[in-house]
């Protein structure tokens, strides 16, 4: 790993994954949670208005989910990068 | 039994337990003292995070809060949790595999400078204060309804065990002490959400019983709606604030969480980079139990106590209702003298007055719950306060011991002296959070907002250029940190503790953007990034060796090395 090149790819790798999670992340809670919440609150989900929903649930849920993909994510391209820890 | 004796039996038992693991758990060195030796589970540190992180306000505040805020609460739903992704992609793995002890350390040293280290010591300290005062008066509260002892007595049983396993344990003790706290303050928690939701909407999960229906054939929260409409208050699922103000408020607490000291501190215990990834993970796993139940709870309570004091008599209300009165956290004013209770949102009419904190607390008696799971309740909160006012005196004893002292005045200390001046300055730090827990200092409620505002404005845009922008200097950093937070201080002296200017025009109207106090942390945090940014291009590029060590905190490897230094 001392490759500058390889080095560079890697982090490359990392922010672009970093951007799209992050997007994903604003969307779920900025975007459906806040500034779109009462279009969405149109749409029904059994007894939720889904902007409501996405507030104070769907939100929370998503952001785990991000977590644990990008733990998923790195442990891959730390191999493929063989940058990982033993 | 009555409520009284299980609350002894309960409480003492988990004070025994968190005890017994302070003895078994002794630090060492400093090693032990600051980062547990660096070798906790990733599993064991997410629970002591979460432990760490749900604090007295989230376990009894919250709720209340929400339920009489409805939709605006949603900003702590997301703003407490969403900060856990920031954490977990930006700071986080990084932190680690920088591998020293606090902030001010990665701050101090990604900046060359002492300068940086002292802004970053006296943020910390200032953060973690206003924050442990919050949480010794939250053990005075319960300790004065559950036990019925005076709350300044209460505070001092409070400070007398923290102290206990703080200083004794350090954060090997605390890490462990507060795995069985997280046990005991989600089981808490999680009981009586259970049993309410079942009551209420046949449903077991109170994440779906909030979207249920009632057994009137109703959907709760359309219910909920249509009783606010009828009293006159908003509905509950839509807000009152404005859209900005919910999206700057939300993005000052998550960027805070990302932020505060304690918090990242935590991510220094683990092993490996991959573990710190993975803790993180778990943190915010076992954060959302209590977070998604929140707002069902809210709402589950919200119903039940307008369908119990709603137009009822007063003489036929239920005793919780009472004891709570005696407390004078609910006030009621007969005002027409008919003898109902009028609950109504024209403050001309209404005679009922409810404070907000109780509404975890009495939700239990509010629902008939058996008394073993009311004791339950107050064995969660004390747990939850505990817990974080743990973890906020050691970031204050690491700071003074480690970042003023070892790094700053006395260079050559032995560890076994910076280790007795860690557990010195917990002393210390036990007392001073103490005496504000008796003496709450007539801002604490805005603190919080200040605390969240401060490390939004300053450690974050540092942290983070630190690790992604290689070109910045110390110069931009400082500035950067400087002018945030004073800003942030400004913004919040001005407008919420009417510190400064006249207070006439201090009203919400006047608000820059109408930006609330609560949400400038995020304009701060903004400015920070761009004085950063600017005066970096203008002074010269950080030295080669620091450049070095950006390179080196980006790719995982070799991070076991790193832990000493």
């Amino acid at each position: 790993m001392k490759d500058e090149k390889t080095r560079e790819a890697y982090w490359r790798k990392n922010l672009s994954y970093l951007a799209i999670l992050l997007s994903i992340w604003f969307i779920v809670s900025y975007l459906c949670g806040i500034v779109f919440v009462d279009q969405l609150n149109t749409i029904r989900m059994g007894g939720f208005k889904l902007g409501f929903w996405f507030a104070q649930q769907g939100s929370i849920y998503v952001f785990i989910v991000l977590i644990f993909v990008y733990v998923r994510l790195m442990n891959k391209l730390d191999k493929e990068f063989n940058v990982n820890e033993d | 039994m009555d409520i009284q004796t299980w609350t002894y039996i309960i409480v003492g038992l988990s004070f025994a337990l968190y005890i017994g693991i302070a003895i078994w758990s002794k630090a060492g060195s400093t090693k032990d003292f600051y980062v547990a030796g660096g070798g906790v589970s990733p599993l064991a540190n997410g629970m002591a995070t979460a432990a760490d992180w749900m604090s007295a306000a989230s376990f009894i505040s919250m709720a209340g809060l929400i339920s009489f805020m409805g939709y605006d609460g949603s900003v702590y739903l997301m703003g407490w949790t969403g900060g856990y992704v920031l954490l977990a992609l930006l700071l986080a793995p990084y932190l680690r595999k920088f591998g020293k002890f606090t902030v001010p350390d990665f701050i101090g040293d990604r900046y060359y400078s002492n300068t940086a280290r002292t802004v970053a010591v006296v943020c910390a300290i200032f953060v973690s204060f206003t924050y442990v005062a919050g949480q010794m008066r939250g053990v005075g509260v319960v300790f004065s309804r559950f036990l019925e002892v005076d709350i300044n007595t209460g505070v001092i049983i409070g400070m007398a065990i923290v102290f206990f396993y703080a200083v004794l344990g350090g954060m090997k003790g605390i890490t462990y002490t507060q795995v069985a706290q997280f046990c005991v303050l989600i089981f808490a928690f999680m009981v009586p959400a259970f049993f309410i939701s079942i009551q209420m909407t046949d449903t077991i999960l109170p994440q779906l019983g909030f979207g249920a229906k009632t057994s009137d054939g109703m959907y709760l929260l359309d219910k909920l709606d249509g009783l606010h409409r009828e009293l006159g208050f908003a509905e509950y699922t839509s807000g009152q604030k404005s859209k900005l103000d919910v999206f700057m408020i939300t993005a000052a607490l998550m960027i805070g969480t990302a932020g505060l000291p304690h918090v990242i501190v935590r991510f220094f215990t683990v092993p490996k980079v991959k573990d710190a990834r993975l803790s993180a993970g778990y943190a915010l796993a076992l954060i959302a139990i209590l977070y998604t139940t929140a707002p069902a709870i809210s709402a589950f309570a919200r119903t039940n106590l307008i369908e119990t004091v709603s137009n009822k008599a007063y003489d036929s209300l239920p005793a919780w209702f009472g004891n709570w009165e005696k407390t004078g956290l609910i006030q009621f004013e007969d005002k027409n003298q008919d003898g109902l209770v009028q609950y109504v949102a024209d403050a001309e009419t209404n005679e009922l007055t409810i404070d907000r904190d109780i509404m975890v607390l009495a939700n239990p008696e509010i629902a008939r719950l058996p008394n073993w799971v009311i004791a339950l309740v107050a064995a969660g909160g004390l747990a939850a306060a505990l817990s974080t006012a743990a973890g906020l005196l050691l970031v204050i004893s690491t700071s003074v011991s480690h970042d003023l002292l070892k790094k700053q005045f006395m260079p050559f200390m032995s560890d076994k002296k910076e280790l007795m001046f860690a557990r010195l300055a917990s002393l210390v730090a036990v007392c001073v959070a103490g005496y504000f827990g008796i003496n709450p200092p007539g801002f604490v409620a805005s603190v919080v907002a200040l605390a969240f505002g401060l490390a939004a404005a300053s450690f974050f845009p540092a942290i983070i250029l630190g690790i992604f922008n290689k070109r910045m200097n110390k110069e931009g950093a400082i500035a950067g940190m400087v002018v945030g937070l004073l800003i942030t201080i400004y913004y919040i002296a001005r407008f919420r503790l009417h510190w400064i200017g006249d207070e006439a025009t201090a009203t919400e109207a006047d608000w820059w953007f109408g930006i609330s106090p609560e949400g400038f942390g995020t304009i701060g945090m903004l400015i920070n990034f761009v004085v950063s940014v600017v005066i970096s291009r203008f002074t010269p590029a950080p030295p080669e060796d620091v450049q070095a060590i950006v390179e080196d905190i980006r790719i995982p490897r070799g991070a076991g090395k790193a832990i000493e230094h």
